[in-house]
């Protein structure tokens, strides 16, 4: 057990410290010292362990938060967070994995949580909306959703039953358009992975998404704003530690969550 | 593989050992009974007629029976080579065809993906030529044939060396040609073997999602199999999990269907 803290301690310093010299290049306005001040209503010391599945599409944000909330509560023991795609983690959640916090990417999927009498009271903490993207340099010529109907060119979308789908088939149909896809992928990530590697020629990811590497462009469409994914938080009525899972999800509805979300991208809720 | 047994069948196999067998045994058909138990009567002959699950149903079965077909065409071939080379060349030979086995189908995935798409040397010159591999139903063969082709060639080849070549050569003194002791004498003995592989090769075939998903795509119809729509109706919120139970059963019905068409098919065969 001394050994494997020991690690973990190591394993945060490291990630605090490239997180620290990765915020000075990309957050100029934030000051670093506010990651390591405990903040006033921090209550009673938490202990113990918090685990959190988020959705894959906050993974670096979540990231940087757990490193500065287990700065904040120096006893608690952050986990390593779950990311996977909502409707998995809903699944996993109803099934008895023990989690103490779940961020979803959609409310359908925080819902069903919710009806299986696992959380109540969820609240939004974050939005994201849709962008087309292409691989850099464009070699399909994309200029706009229109492009996605073009049977010629190689289209993926994620799949309707998760998130990003429902949401591009939203976005297609109030276009009008009638994509000629190729692909249906399982979650958002395989769909930037096949466009970055430029086997596919567009597809439809969330900005925070696209925001994640340079091998892809984005490609201005109308009528994104009029799809907005909403993200819900709530801490789970099975958690095994519900005072630091309050806590936490105060955390990243509060002032400092707001902040690292907007760093990586996503809308206010 | 009949012969009347004249000891006793149960031999001297210590009692105690039926424990850990029973327990194997469980966990092998419990899980499938929950998922049984899962299934939703009411709703599961609508979800299993659904056009989208009939397609994933009819493409899994036409692609299966082209990759386990294409599985034998090049691996019955591969095994013959492997069992008559020498030691050293076998072992070699044998370490390669294993590679696959051994590796999740997801490597098998990506790295097909790397050889034919369009970005590598080999993708680029056949995309040249208008020829695109990745997001077809070819490329679902080719992903199941790659993961499928090593349970074909292992199987066929432990049998063909079993059998030896002394057969082969009593062929050849009677004058036989190497055609007419391929025909009627290395394959009929090496029979067994054969068949388990075409077994093994097409339940591999028909179960295939890693290599499938990442290299081939998931598009209705054209390259979502049976594996594929389970994962995507299983990821979908809400009602659609009923379809993931109902899809996974008719899967399960399907191989079911196939290992006894196979064995009544085995039974039937003289020897």
């Amino acid at each position: 057990m001394p050994r494997s803290a020991l690690a973990r301690t190591a394993v945060v310093l490291a990630a605090l410290a490239l997180g620290l010299t990765g915020c000075a290049g990309t957050a100029a306005d934030q000051d670093p010292t506010s990651a390591v001040t405990p903040t006033q209503d921090a209550g009673p010391e938490l202990t113990g362990e918090l685990t959190v599945y988020a959705a894959a599409s906050l993974k670096g944000a979540f990231d940087e938060l757990a490193t500065d909330f287990e700065q904040q509560h120096p006893s608690l023991d952050v986990q390593p967070i779950t990311y996977d795609g909502s409707s998995t983690l809903a699944t996993q959640i109803i099934e008895g994995a023990p989690a103490d916090v779940f961020a979803s990417a959609d409310e359908k999927n925080m819902q069903k949580v919710v009806d299986a009498g696992l959380a109540s009271a969820p609240e939004l903490f974050a939005s994201n909306t849709l962008v087309l993207v292409v691989p850099a340099g464009n070699p399909g010529g994309v200029t706009g959703l229109d492009d996605l109907a073009d049977p010629d060119l190689t289209v993926v979308l994620c799949a309707a039953e998760v998130p990003c789908g429902a949401a591009s088939t939203t976005l297609l149909s109030n276009a009008g358009v009638t994509a000629s896809v190729d692909s249906y992928e399982q979650n958002v990530t395989a769909v930037l992975t096949k466009v970055a590697a430029g086997e596919a020629d567009a597809g439809l990811v969330y900005v925070t998404d696209a925001a994640t590497t340079d091998d892809v462009d984005t490609v201005e469409v109308d009528g994104t704003d009029a799809v907005v994914n909403h993200y819900p938080i709530a801490a789970l009525s099975g958690s095994s530690n519900a005072d630091a899972a309050d806590v936490f999800v105060a955390f990243v509805l509060g002032d400092d969550g707001r902040e690292v979300l907007a760093s990586f991208g996503f809308g206010a809720p | 593989m009949t012969g009347a047994a004249t000891t006793d069948r149960t031999g001297f196999v210590p009692r105690v050992l039926a424990v850990p067998a029973v327990l194997g045994l469980a966990l092998l058909i419990l899980p499938l009974g929950a998922l049984v138990l899962r299934v939703q009567w009411s709703t599961l002959w609508s979800d299993v007629t659904s056009p989208q699950a009939l397609a994933a149903l009819g493409l899994s079965l036409l692609t299966g029976a082209i990759a386990t077909a294409v599985c034998v065409v090049l691996g019955v071939p591969l095994a013959l080579l492997i069992a008559r080379s020498g030691d050293r060349a076998a072992g070699v030979l044998r370490a390669l065809v294993t590679v696959p086995l051994v590796l999740p189908p997801m490597v098998g995935g990506v790295a097909m993906l790397f050889l034919f798409g369009r970005t590598s040397w080999l993708g680029g010159a056949l995309a040249e030529w208008g020829i695109r591999i990745p997001f077809t139903t070819t490329a679902v063969v080719l992903a199941q044939t790659f993961v499928a082709l090593p349970f074909l060639v292992l199987a066929l080849e432990g049998s063909l060396r079993a059998t030896g070549t002394g057969y082969e050569q009593a062929a050849a003194g009677l004058g036989a040609g190497r055609w007419t002791i391929l025909a009627r004498v290395t394959l009929p003995l090496a029979a067994p073997g054969l068949v388990a592989g075409i077994v093994l090769c097409f339940a591999r075939a028909i179960g295939e999602f890693g290599a499938t998903a990442l290299f081939a795509g998931n598009a209705p119809g054209v390259t979502q199999t049976m594996p594929l729509a389970i994962y995507t109706a299983f990821n979908g919120a809400g009602v659609s999990q009923g379809t993931a139970v109902a899809l996974s059963l008719l899967l399960l019905v399907t191989a079911v269907g196939v290992l006894l068409l196979v064995r009544a098919w085995r039974v039937e065969t003289p020897r």
